[in-house]
């Protein structure tokens, strides 16, 4: 799914990301550890193809519409609903059955019932959760994942290993985080930055 | 036809998200009246009927600049934009959605500038209203594109106007032109040009503007 | 082949060569016309005008091949050409406005079309350098350079058109400049005087280019000994 071999990037001067190497199969599930400005969120954007590299290879055999990416930000408007916000990004994302799969999600993040609410309105917590509706919406075979637990209390933290345990093998994960431990049962690769 | 169906939402998006916030329109439209009173004190005496139809171009141009200013700052609080650029649409979409709602912006604002221009100095006819429809396709079609530029710097704000103006000379002559020379249709037709050309360079380099 | 790697010190003697004919026939080959001593400040005004517009189309073309071919490398050659072209933009307003002042009286002539563009261009043009240097340089600050200078050669021709435009309700008055009425001698000399201009420029570019293509390769060696 993905293969990159010595890839760096550089702006200007400053060295974002210093030379890696992995590989990610179709199912496999890729955790990504290192300090702060190890450059994990570098890494996670690179495999996006939000950012290209600065050296070294980097292949990725998945069309971009089918990449599911969670930032650290929502990435949401904060001006819309819950409804809204996802009825948009799935017409972007060429969801077939909008409607169903919208409400699907929101049920499954337990989000139903505050869908009409504006997401400047929402907690942190409920917002990321809406990041993950968000995430998951287009049925994604390639998953990346910026910190996902960051923002979740235990319920939503619970709400995503179900969700994680219902894809885990049917695509493919490259998870950042700070806490491996978390992870430890999902992972068939690990990546420490330096 | 998914082109148009994507452009509608994102257009429709900003609409919304206007008519929620409030955020730009507004402001916009309370600038442009100021201006106007402002023009008032700045022209002396009373045969610059002339003067005046240049300086509203001159209001015009600055309120569009400051509705630009705001075009990006709801993906930009958020970072939306990269949600926005990894979908499998075209990302040319981004901009014409863009350009389409900074044009329903202009248009609403013009609403109330011209007959305010109209009652506080002089009459406007059907040639300063075609030559003022034409000026604002090229601005929201060059401006959000610079839009988008001065997004991705850490200028921002204050980079907009410095890329924007020199692009927009073009504009003002056309649009002085078409208000005040006794052949307005040789600058409606040079107003015309310039959206045209400016149009088919911006939407065949947004992509390039929002992606590495 | 010599000529392909040594394309900085083959300009550089070029230059030198064109640039002493270039002064030898303006100021003892061509004819002092009815403006006096004057006017051979024209023979280097427009020769430093046209070599300006060859560097704006020269770092366009490098832009496109950014944005087309992905090449790299020509982001710093459209960034170089631009600068050269500025400079060489700048120097066109200072002599027009000499020009200006001994044929008119004043510094600045606003019905002289070419001062004027070279105006708008200037402003233009410094707005490319204020935005590569609020982006952080990769390959995002390549994509808006090579955008906005590909909207620059665009907006030449347009410009051009909105300054004749322009004159016609400015200055009501019909303006009737015949084209180019030049001696052979005339043409000789401005021809010179152009390649001489281009020369220079060129030679320009590939010093810059070479100064900055050495500044990189010193930062990548010192970040590999860090």
């Amino acid at each position: 799914m993905i293969r990159a071999s010595a890839v760096e990037k550089r702006y200007g001067e400053k060295r974002a990301l210093r030379r890696v190497s992995f590989e990610l199969d179709a199912g496999g599930f890729l955790v990504v550890t290192g300090p702060n400005g190890s450059g994990k969120t570098t890494l996670l954007r690179l495999c996006s193809g939000l950012a290209v590299p600065s050296g070294g290879e980097l292949h990725r055999d998945v069309d971009r519409g089918r990449i599911g990416y969670l930032g650290h930000e929502p990435l949401v408007y904060r001006e819309l609903t819950a409804l809204e916000n996802l009825h948009l990004f799935a017409r972007l994302y060429r969801v077939p059955e909008r409607g169903e799969r919208v409400g699907m999600l929101l049920e499954r993040f337990d989000l139903w019932d505050a869908r009409h609410e504006r997401v400047a309105a929402y907690s942190r917590g409920m917002a990321q959760r809406l990041a993950l509706c968000r995430t998951f919406l287009h049925d994604p075979s390639l998953l990346i994942l910026d910190e996902p637990y960051s923002a979740l209390d235990e319920g939503g933290a619970a709400l995503l290993d179900r969700e994680l345990e219902e894809r885990r093998g049917a695509a493919a994960f490259l998870v950042s985080t700070h806490d491996p431990s978390r992870l430890e049962s999902f992972a068939t690769a690990r990546l420490a930055l330096t | 036809m998914s082109y148009l169906a994507d452009v509608g939402a994102l257009a429709r998006k900003d609409l919304l998200l206007e008519l929620r916030g409030r955020d730009t329109l507004p402001a916009m439209v309370l600038f442009v009246l100021s201006t106007l009173v402002v023009f008032h004190f700045v022209l002396p005496g009373d045969e610059s009927e002339l003067a005046a139809k240049g300086l509203l171009w001159v209001a015009i141009v600055f309120t569009a600049l400051l509705g630009l200013s705001r075009a990006f700052a709801a993906e930009r609080e958020q970072g939306v934009l990269d949600v926005l650029v990894l979908a499998p649409s075209d990302r040319s979409a981004i901009w014409v959605g863009k350009a389409l709602s900074v044009l329903a912006y202009l248009a609403l604002v013009e609403l109330v500038a011209l007959p305010a221009f109209a009652v506080f100095f002089s009459a406007v006819d059907a040639r300063v209203v075609g030559g003022v429809a034409l000026a604002d396709v090229g601005i929201a079609a060059v401006g959000t594109l610079l839009a988008g530029m001065a997004v991705a710097s850490r200028a921002r704000e204050l980079l907009l106007p410095l890329l924007f103006l020199p692009l927009a000379i073009p504009i003002v002559v056309g649009g002085v032109g078409a208000s005040v020379a006794s052949d307005p249709s040789r600058y409606l037709a040079f107003l015309a040009l310039y959206d045209a050309l400016f149009a088919i360079l911006s939407w065949a380099s947004f992509e390039y503007v929002v992606t590495e | 082949m010599w000529l392909r790697n040594n394309r900085l010190p083959a300009f550089a003697a070029l230059a030198l060569g064109l640039m002493a004919a270039a002064i030898a026939l303006i100021f003892f080959y061509a004819p002092v016309d009815e403006d006096g001593l004057n006017q051979k400040i024209f023979y280097f005004h427009v020769a430093i005008a046209l070599t300006a517009y060859g560097c704006f189309v020269w770092g366009a073309w490098k832009a496109l091949l950014v944005l087309w071919k992905r090449d790299e490398g020509a982001d710093l050659e459209s960034y170089v050409a631009i600068h050269q072209g500025v400079i060489f933009g700048a120097l066109t307003l200072v002599t027009g406005s000499i020009w200006a002042r001994y044929r008119w009286g004043h510094w600045w002539e606003w019905s002289e079309d070419q001062l004027v563009l070279f105006l708008v261009l200037f402003l233009f043009y410094s707005a490319y350098f204020m935005l590569r240097f609020s982006v952080e340089a990769g390959p995002r600050r390549a994509n808006l350079s090579a955008v906005y200078a590909l909207f620059g050669v665009v907006l030449i021709p347009v410009s051009v058109l909105a300054i004749r435009l322009s004159e016609r309700f400015i200055h009501p008055v019909a303006f009737d400049k015949g084209g180019p009425n030049m001696a052979a001698s005339q043409f000789l000399t401005f021809c010179v005087s152009t390649f001489a201009m281009v020369a220079l420029a060129a030679a320009l570019y590939h010093v810059e280019l070479a100064g900055k293509r050495i500044d990189l390769r010193l930062r990548e060696l010192r970040e590999r000994l860090a």
